[in-house]
């Protein structure tokens, strides 16, 4: 599903390369815990899938597509096939749950009707059944991100990002949300899960990638957060 | 689609006193540079028309006449006249060369002042013998001024270019401040519109990023924007097109073609040039500043 070749990712104007010599390869199905110190790398490498940048050096696929040579106009097909989950949820203000998870399937021109079915259905699928037309700002952190978690979902991507979906929540709410991404992972969903918190990566026991200043140091099947 | 004329409106509204400022803008200095077009033509036609009428006018000594290549108390010789039509058929810019005796001008003098008195007071020997010269370009009228001026038996050599130029370089110059103008108040309704879209994309910046992170295609988030400068642009462009051609009704159709008969008038025609003309700029002038205002947005 994602195969890093070789990929080198510098910013420009900095001396010590985000992200250097990365080998890897993400199957479909997998669910991965991405673990790092801050600037280790974490984001650039999630930033590099979403294709928000290019490699500086090395091949990068994702879902089938090289991304380093992909067209500028071919990004937004891309992105329809990743969903992305944030620390922050990134909910809009001023919108319901309902309209915050319809607007994902709105922008990329689905009809209404199927909208219509669709939303609901995930908004069950996530467990805010009955929230639906609830000002999102309402919510309490672990249900704004079930809604956001909703969003990225609705479309039924074939991978699922999330870059720290448990850092703002406390450990019980963080259980909830961690349950909720295994469900989707077993839905065939290929998930990767930037984190910082080590009792969630040492209970789930899944694939660990370890980045360190900008190098995998550690890539190990059902893993735990620390270096065993 | 309803969700970009819904974002279209909501914008036009929440912006409404930066889009009347764009649409007031847009619509002056677009009519000042239509006004500008339209002088410009008008001008042309009216410089294209005279300078085709304009004849030198070359004018022979007579025994009263002083000054010029006259020998004081003699009139040009028949040996000197022909010297003269000869010369000037030569010059490569005369097209043609019209003799045209004291007599003839006499009957000329005749007809025009026929109501005058003055008719009385003049016989065929007041008059001058001259060649009316006609120019193959009446541009280039100064070569062939100073050779016939240069020459034996021409008494004064009339030209009305040296009437005319001046005032048509006063047109051209007023002409060109209404355009230098106008561009300048275009700069700033361009300026105005990608201030106005920055700020509205400001606003959604939220929204877009979202927009851009499910896949939602550049065109699809600029919709709104270009949209919502197209329309205060295409208002600004209706204003103008509306006073031009009010303009070009009062003063050319009712006032200067019916008083002014001996200078063509630009037509109907010319008017649809101008403003199909402005609607271009004001288009482009909407279009350009938004995409520029919101490529920071939108790079992917």
């Amino acid at each position: 599903m994602i195969t890093f070749e070789d990929v080198t990712k510098f910013y420009p104007g900095q001396e010590r390369a985000a992200l250097r010599n990365i080998n890897l390869e993400i199957g479909r199905g997998e669910f991965v815990f991405l673990v790092g110190q801050s600037g280790s790398g974490k984001t650039t490498f999630i930033r590099l899938i979403l294709r928000e940048y290019r490699p500086t050096k090395g091949t990068l696929y994702v879902a089938g597509k090289n991304l380093s040579t992909m067209n500028q106009w071919k990004v937004p097909a891309l992105r329809r096939q990743i969903g992305t989950v944030f620390q922050d949820f990134r909910l809009l203000p001023g919108k319901t749950v309902y309209e915050n998870v319809a607007f994902a399937l709105q922008v990329i021109g689905r009809p209404a009707r199927e909208i219509r079915r669709i939303v609901p259905e995930t908004l069950d699928l996530v467990g805010l059944t009955g929230k639906a037309d609830r000002p999102s700002e309402e919510l309490s952190g672990g249900e704004q991100q079930r809604v956001a978690i909703a969003r990225a979902f609705v479309n039924r991507p074939k991978i699922l990002i999330a870059d720290e979906p448990t850092g703002n929540l406390d450990p019980e709410t963080s259980v909830g949300i961690m349950k909720l991404l295994d469900r989707i992972n077993k839905a065939d969903t290929t998930v990767i899960m930037a984190t910082h918190d080590s009792s969630i990566v040492d209970q789930m026991r899944r694939r660990v990638l370890e980045l360190r200043q900008g190098e995998l140091v550690r890539d190990q099947a059902k893993g735990v957060y620390g270096t065993a | 689609m309803r969700h970009s004329l819904r974002e279209t409106w909501s914008g036009l509204k929440r912006n409404l006193a930066m889009t009347i400022a764009v649409i007031v803008t847009m619509g002056v200095s677009l009519s000042l540079l239509g006004a500008g077009l339209l002088t410009s033509m008008e001008v042309d036609l009216a410089k294209r028309s005279l300078y085709d009428k304009i004849e030198i006018s070359v004018f022979l000594c007579t025994e009263q006449t002083q000054g010029g290549r006259c020998e004081a108390g003699k009139g040009t010789t028949d040996a000197q006249r022909e010297q003269i039509q000869q010369t000037l058929e030569a010059n490569p810019e005369v097209s043609e060369v019209v003799y045209e005796s004291k007599q003839a001008a006499f009957e000329e003098f005749q007809r025009v002042f026929k109501d005058s008195p003055v008719v009385a007071s003049r016989t065929a020997e007041d008059m001058q013998d001259s060649f009316r010269v006609r120019l193959a370009n009446p541009e280039n009228y100064a070569g062939v001024v100073s050779e016939a001026e240069g020459l034996q038996g021409v008494q004064n050599v009339q030209d009305l270019h040296t009437v005319l130029e001046p005032m048509f370089t006063w047109l051209g110059a007023l002409q060109w401040a209404t355009i230098t103008m106008s561009a300048l108040l275009l700069l700033a309704a361009s300026l105005q519109i990608a201030n106005t879209i920055r700020m509205a994309a400001f606003t959604r910046r939220r929204e877009i990023g979202i927009m851009r992170l499910v896949g939602a295609s550049n065109l699809y988030i600029l919709l709104p924007f270009l949209l919502e400068s197209l329309v205060a642009g295409l208002v600004g462009i209706i204003l103008a097109a509306v006073a031009l051609t009010a303009g070009y009704w009062f003063v050319i159709v009712q006032n200067a073609a019916t008083s002014i008969t001996a200078l063509p008038w630009i037509g109907w025609g010319d008017l649809v040039t101008a403003i199909l003309a402005i609607a271009a700029v004001g288009i482009a002038l909407s279009i350009v500043p938004t995409l520029l205002a919101t490529r920071k947005y939108l790079r992917i």
